[in-house]
């Protein structure tokens, strides 16, 4: 495998990424406006089934917000690389944003000065893990703004398990319109204060169309809230519920959720 | 979802849309659709009700935070602003555009109006009248600058291509230096929507119906053993 390999594989996740939605994500909203039946949510939603289209077939941004730079790698633990892969990704993020081109969102977190290029300090975010096999998986998934603004995070104590429902539901509620809902919601239960968050956001990277019965019933009740899209009422207030768990300390309980819009724009590829 | 459930909210929304003609407007087939142009007039915009379908034609201006942190500098400091803010349209968004000889705009959807909250009022104080287009809400604030003078109107979220193909030019852009996403473009529109009335002139917002019926809801819901699931 080379360097350039790469960097030109990136390159074309970010353009799939942020043109294509994938079918399980269209499947999904595609559902939900068929069961709408509020005027207003329903053209919403149809409006958002154009703008796929449009996009698709115009190889357009989905969203002019094309997201911050998130990556997850898995290396075979067989695999040989004699190049730095984190190089390699920072040069196809660079390249994309000029040729798609994808907005420049990368900003200073204090002095708010925007390096323009998507590129910053740990930005592009590479969560990079190691599995078997002798293959190369890299998955892109640029992250809005609007929905990462309203996600949250909370350290309940071991006794509280019955309450991550109420909290992932009030979570959704407070954030009303301003995620762009209908929206996907990603939980992710235990590990540690940073390990919930990253697992919150792992678990929006699953098939969203297939929930078990928790997180139907969660979903249940969050569009019972009758937020709707956009915020302006409407029986889809989010699409699916999905959630991933993880051992953590005998005496904490961190549980994270984080929203995305109903662009759940993703891309993967996997190199041998 | 119980199927009582689908009943009330649509019944709420129904109950919205009786309120707010209520007043001796005459009911408008859901189909009607208005378009607004450029220059704005008043009386235009006092027809608009919550819930109503909108077009725009004529010029959008896009302005974020920097954009709006700078006019109210402007204003404060008594200097002219490049564009001209009443009767226009304000358009929260930043824009994805590239230079290709003339600027192209590879998408522009709305982004989220609540940042803009603080500024817009300070804002509304110096126009006759004004539009805003945005997606998410503004708060009481925002409310009740736009009694008697402008509205709020919802693009659809994310939907940044077709919301492009609705642009037909750039014809202007100033305050480059706040970057592209920060900088005020000026678009020409051709029926630029579907929009949404989400914040009338006579002091109605649907977004605060909708959100108090969510926190009822959602209180029923706990109270029903949501935290028992």
């Amino acid at each position: 495998m080379e360097y350039n390999e790469v960097v030109n594989a990136v390159i074309e996740l970010f353009w799939k990424a942020e043109t294509e939605l994938e079918e399980d994500v269209v499947e999904a909203i595609r559902k939900a406006y068929k069961k709408e039946d509020n005027e207003i949510a329903k053209r919403f939603l149809k409006s958002i089934l154009d703008n796929i289209e449009v996009a698709k077939n115009m190889k357009l941004p989905i969203c002019q917000d094309t997201g911050i730079p998130v990556i997850f790698v898995e290396v075979g633990r067989e695999l040989c690389l004699d190049f730095d892969i984190k190089q390699a990704i920072v040069e196809g993020v660079k390249i994309a944003t000029r040729e798609i081109p994808l907005r420049p969102n990368a900003v200073d977190p204090v002095t708010r000065e925007n390096s323009g290029n998507n590129i910053g300090h740990y930005i592009p975010y590479i969560d990079m893990d190691v599995v078997e096999g002798d293959s190369l998986k890299i998955t892109v998934f640029p992250k809005g703004a609007g929905s990462e603004n309203v996600s949250s995070l909370k350290m309940f104590l071991p006794s509280q398990v019955s309450e991550i429902p109420r909290f992932i539901v009030e979570t959704v509620k407070n954030a009303g319109g301003k995620p762009c809902p209908p929206v996907f919601v990603g939980v992710g239960i235990g590990t540690t204060f940073d390990g919930c968050a990253k697992l919150a956001k792992k678990a929006l990277l699953r098939k969203m169309t297939e929930m078990d019965e928790y997180e139907l019933e969660i979903l249940e009740a969050i569009n019972k809230l009758g937020i709707g899209p956009m915020g302006l009422g409407g029986r889809t207030t989010a699409l699916g519920v999905f959630i991933e768990k993880g051992h953590c300390h005998t005496a904490s309980l961190p549980v994270a959720v984080n929203i995305q819009c109903w662009a759940n724009r993703r891309a993967t590829v996997v190199l041998r | 979802m119980s199927v009582d459930m689908v009943i009330n909210i649509n019944k709420n929304n129904n109950n919205i849309n009786k309120n707010k003609r209520g007043n001796g407007n005459k009911r408008k087939s859901k189909d009607e659709k208005v378009e607004l142009k450029t220059p704005l007039k008043l009386e235009d915009i006092r027809k608009l009700r919550c819930g109503d379908v909108v077009y725009i034609s004529g010029e959008v201006i896009t302005a974020r935070d920097k954009a709006h942190m700078r006019f109210l500098e402007y204003i404060k400091d008594g200097r002219e602003l490049p564009i001209t803010l009443n009767r226009a349209v304000i358009y929260h968004c930043g824009p994805i555009v590239k230079k290709n000889g003339d600027w192209k705009v590879i998408s522009a959807g709305p982004t989220t109006s609540a940042r803009m909250n603080y500024f817009t009022p300070k804002i509304l104080e110096k126009v006759e009248c004004m539009a805003i287009i945005g997606k998410g809400g503004m708060n009481q604030e925002v409310v009740k600058a736009l009694k008697g003078k402008g509205v709020y109107l919802a693009y659809t979220g994310g939907a940044g291509a077709l919301s492009a193909l609705k642009i037909r030019k750039v014809k202007g852009v100033y305050w480059q230096d706040l970057g592209m996403a920060e900088a005020i473009w000026v678009f020409e529109v051709e029926k630029f929507g579907p929009c949404i009335v989400g914040i009338d002139s006579h002091g109605n917002n649907l977004y605060e119906k909708i959100a108090d019926e969510a926190e009822k809801r959602y209180k029923k819901l706990v109270e029903s053993g949501l935290s028992l699931l």
